[in-house]
């Protein structure tokens, strides 16, 4: 690692001076001085820390990914095999603690539900691409913070996605190849053949070519495993011809000579998981987990993770403006976009003011109109009453002249009578005689 | 471990997930095999290798400050630390060479390397502190040179298009040298501290410690180490950033019995008993610089490289560059708002008053 123009960068503040020329050279030590031991030093820093460590399978349902973690890990990760009657993509995430010796290991395993069941599958990679963005969003989110934590977050970002391809012997199926073209910017791929105890070794190897070819043709970037440190370059050259490993899961253990083996028993035979000459399964647990977790890792945060976030930063209308671009520039285009939208605020606050005038005012107009209505129906009403009343009396005036007209009657009639009974009391008798006599005479 | 599970962000963030977060211990502590076709060893502990070879192939940065009046043998005592000229010595100090009127900084930036692994070593002496009759405020050019670099850095942080690895100027220790007087701090001393404290890791040296005999130096390591604990200065390693009981009991053992160092620093060797040492020759012996019973250089030395130095680092950069940064963002009227840049625009989250850097 060369000095990386240590002397170009320094200020000059009016304090302060470089010596000029000296650079970074390369100086001898005339001891042992002991910083050797700074590797140990971080390491034992992240090792008390753990690791953590998110794998995400896409594949059909019946590929047989839950049970290829379990036999990566050698464990029985919980949860029950999907149904074919998924409306829709879902992924399920579980999360456990592994300890090895001194390391302690967060492992985070992502499956899809229902991915290839529909009958429609145009949208079946977006709920992948949503929960991949979806982690970086909340590193993200975590980095952008102002009091932050992110040496002690936990990691949530996807660090490999193994693709599950059904062993057809084909090639690879055109939804394969649309879900792994929009994954391949996001995250590390790496393709794998399930359940290959199907595919007979001379197809195996057409297979494989043909899958490499489609991938290339149309410009899939799979995870390479890397070849610049010397110490791991050759094997992991070797193994990217190897790719995509043909797997097989199994965790039923079986006694084959006189061991006891991961295997899967059939009529005509029994293949070995752990043996290189039935499948690839030792390569793919060497390369993921014994030999590039860390370069994973790394690729994740400096490669997807940066590109996420150089993204989304644009989007949101941030620019570097030159390269001696401060915070200032964000800041003033914050800024901006904080006036816009405080802008934006005033302007509907208005508007909904105005809108609630309005609408005052049209409740008022029909209350208004109501009570008007209440004043006319009550003005009929009296006068209904009004006119009733007058008919009553009325007809009570009537009844009273006749009452009169009636006493006056009697009044005079009564009176009479007394007259005519003083006058002839006689007539009366003489009448009662006639009477008796003449029963037939009629009295007046 | 990693500390607690964000089920509450996971929630939020995925609406399409069926989060079920259970840590679990999967898998029984099985032996480190090689060779094994065990079922069981999976080989997650391999990572530890891959890390270590990751961290050689890119190297490591380390910066380091000398502060303290002139004559105190800073620059021997670097080049004795480090076994190379990584300093340039004011031995051939001529009378022309006035004495700066303010403090300037310098640093200088060597790669050295051993066991396979490479350290750029800056050093960054401060000519002039502490050397005028009036040497008020002589500390701010050192705490502007602290924060230029912890901007730099945060500037680099917040590039849309980031650089691979950014370059770290940050200052992650601050020897500051101690006159020998025996009596107690200067004023100068107390006041450097005090406002250097919280921005940078110090760890106080007390200075051509063969002056003093053994009762004089314990006494006055107890005299200075009450000092600072009635001024409220915490050097390096603070109390509060112990992580865990064992570095408690570790590091307490250092605050309350070694620290400050006594130190002798010297880059000439002596045969001494058959071997040659890195002493200072004197009519009435020779001092041994890497012997315990004649000072505590070993003892720095091996507190400072082999065993802290991952720890300096990441303390500057966990906890002094943070508190820089919220700090900073804050001031600005709250660059990206408490709840994150993205997102809606929520009024910024009022700060809890961070220690300043005043």
């Amino acid at each position: 690692m060369e000095a990386e123009a240590n002397s170009g960068s320094l200020e000059d503040s009016g304090a302060f001076i470089q010596r000029p020329g000296e650079g970074c050279r390369t100086v001898p030590l005339a001891g042992h001085v002991g910083f050797d031991s700074l590797p140990d030093q971080l390491v034992n820093k992240s090792v008390s820390q753990g690791f953590c460590f998110n794998i995400l399978c896409v594949g059909e349902t019946g590929l047989g990914k839950s049970t290829l973690m379990d036999t990566l890990f050698n464990t029985k990760f919980e949860g029950e095999p999907a149904t074919h009657t998924q409306p829709g993509v879902q992924l399920r995430s579980n999360t456990y603690d592994l300890q090895e010796s001194n390391v302690g290991l967060k492992l985070t395993i992502v499956s899809t539900v229902g991915f290839g069941d529909q009958i429609n599958k145009e949208d079946s990679y977006k709920p992948i691409v949503e929960f991949i963005d979806a982690q970086f969003e909340a590193y993200l989110q975590e980095e952008l913070k102002i009091r932050r934590v992110l040496h002690s977050y936990h990691d949530s970002r996807i660090h490999a996605c193994l693709y599950f391809i059904a062993p057809t012997g084909h090639s690879l199926k055109s939804l394969d190849l649309v879900t792994m073209k929009k994954l391949d910017s996001k995250v590390n791929i790496i393709p794998i053949i399930a359940k290959s105890d199907a595919i007979s070794k001379s197809e195996l190897t057409k297979f494989k070519i043909k899958i490499t070819s489609e991938l290339v043709s149309n410009g899939v970037q799979i995870y390479q495993f890397p070849t610049d440190d010397e110490s791991v370059a050759e094997i992991n050259g070797t193994m990217n011809a190897h790719l995509p490993f043909a797997v097989i899961g199994s965790t039923e253990e079986l006694k084959i000579g006189n061991k006891m083996m991961k295997a899967r028993q059939y009529p005509w035979g029994t293949v070995q998981v752990e043996n290189e000459a039935h499948c690839d399964f030792v390569k793919l647990r060497e390369m993921l987990i014994r030999v590039n977790m860390e370069d994973l890792r790394e690729q994740t945060h400096s490669r997807h993770y940066e590109l996420y976030r150089r993204c989304k930063l644009e989007e949101m209308g941030f620019k570097d403006t030159d390269p001696d671009s401060k915070p200032f520039s964000l800041q003033e285009t914050y800024e901006a976009k904080r006036n816009e939208f405080l802008g934006e605020l005033q302007k509907k606050e208005e508007e909904m003011r105005q809108m609630f005038v309005q609408r005052v005012k049209e409740k008022e107009a029909e209350l208004k109109e109501a009570e008007k209505e209440l004043h006319e129906k009550f003005d009929r009403l009296k006068k209904l009453h009004q006119d009733e009343k007058k008919k009553l009396e009325d007809k009570k005036k009537c009844l009273d002249d006749e009452v009169n007209a009636f006493k006056q009657r009697k009044t005079a009639a009564e009176l009479l009578q007394s007259q005519g009974s003083q006058a002839g009391g006689s007539q009366t008798l003489k009448r009662d005689k006639e009477k008796k006599n003449n029963p037939w005479l009629c009295t007046e | 471990m990693s500390k607690g599970l964000p089920e509450a962000r996971t929630d939020a963030a995925m609406s399409e997930l069926v989060p079920e977060p259970r840590p679990k211990p999967a898998v029984p502590m099985k032996p480190v095999s090689i060779n094994s076709n065990l079922l069981g060893y999976i080989g997650i502990d391999t990572i530890i290798e891959q890390m270590r070879k990751k961290t050689m192939k890119t190297g490591f940065d380390f910066n380091i400050m000398v502060v303290g009046q002139s004559g105190l043998g800073k620059s021997t005592l670097v080049n004795t630390l480090f076994k190379s000229q990584v300093s340039r010595k004011a031995s051939s100090w001529n009378r022309e060479e006035k004495i700066p009127k303010t403090v300037e900084i310098k640093a200088i930036g060597h790669v050295i390397e051993e066991g396979g692994v490479k350290m750029k070593l800056t050093v960054i002496d401060t000519p002039g502190f502490g050397d005028q009759i009036n040497n008020e405020n002589c500390w701010e050019p050192i705490e502007k040179y602290i924060n230029e670099q912890y901007e730099k850095f945060l500037k680099e942080e917040v590039n849309i298009a980031r650089k691979k690895r950014i370059p770290d100027t940050r200052v992650h220790c601050c020897l500051y040298f101690i006159s020998p007087t025996g009596h107690s701090l200067r004023p100068l001393d107390l006041e450097f501290m005090r406002h250097l404290s919280k921005v940078v890791n110090i760890i106080p040296v007390i200075a051509k410690a063969d002056t003093m005999t053994l009762e004089e130096k314990s006494e006055f390591k107890q005299r200075v180490r009450k000092e600072l604990e009635v001024n409220g200065i915490e050097f390096y390693p603070q109390k509060e950033f112990d992580e865990d009981l064992e570095d408690k009991t570790e590091n307490d053992k250092i605050r309350q019995e070694s620290m400050p160092f006594a130190v002798v620093g010297s880059d000439k060797e002596y045969q001494v008993n058959g071997k040659r040492v890195l002493g200072r020759k004197t009519p009435w012996g020779i001092i041994e610089v890497e012997n315990l019973n004649h000072c505590e250089f070993a003892l720095l030395r091996d507190f400072v490289i082999r065993t802290h130095l991952q720890d300096l680092k990441e303390v500057t950069h966990n906890i002094h560059y943070e508190t820089y940064r919220a700090k900073r963002l804050n001031d600005n009227g709250g660059l990206p708002p408490g709840e994150g840049l993205l997102g809606t625009v929520l009024p910024p989250v009022p700060a809890t008053p961070c220690p300043t850097a005043e």
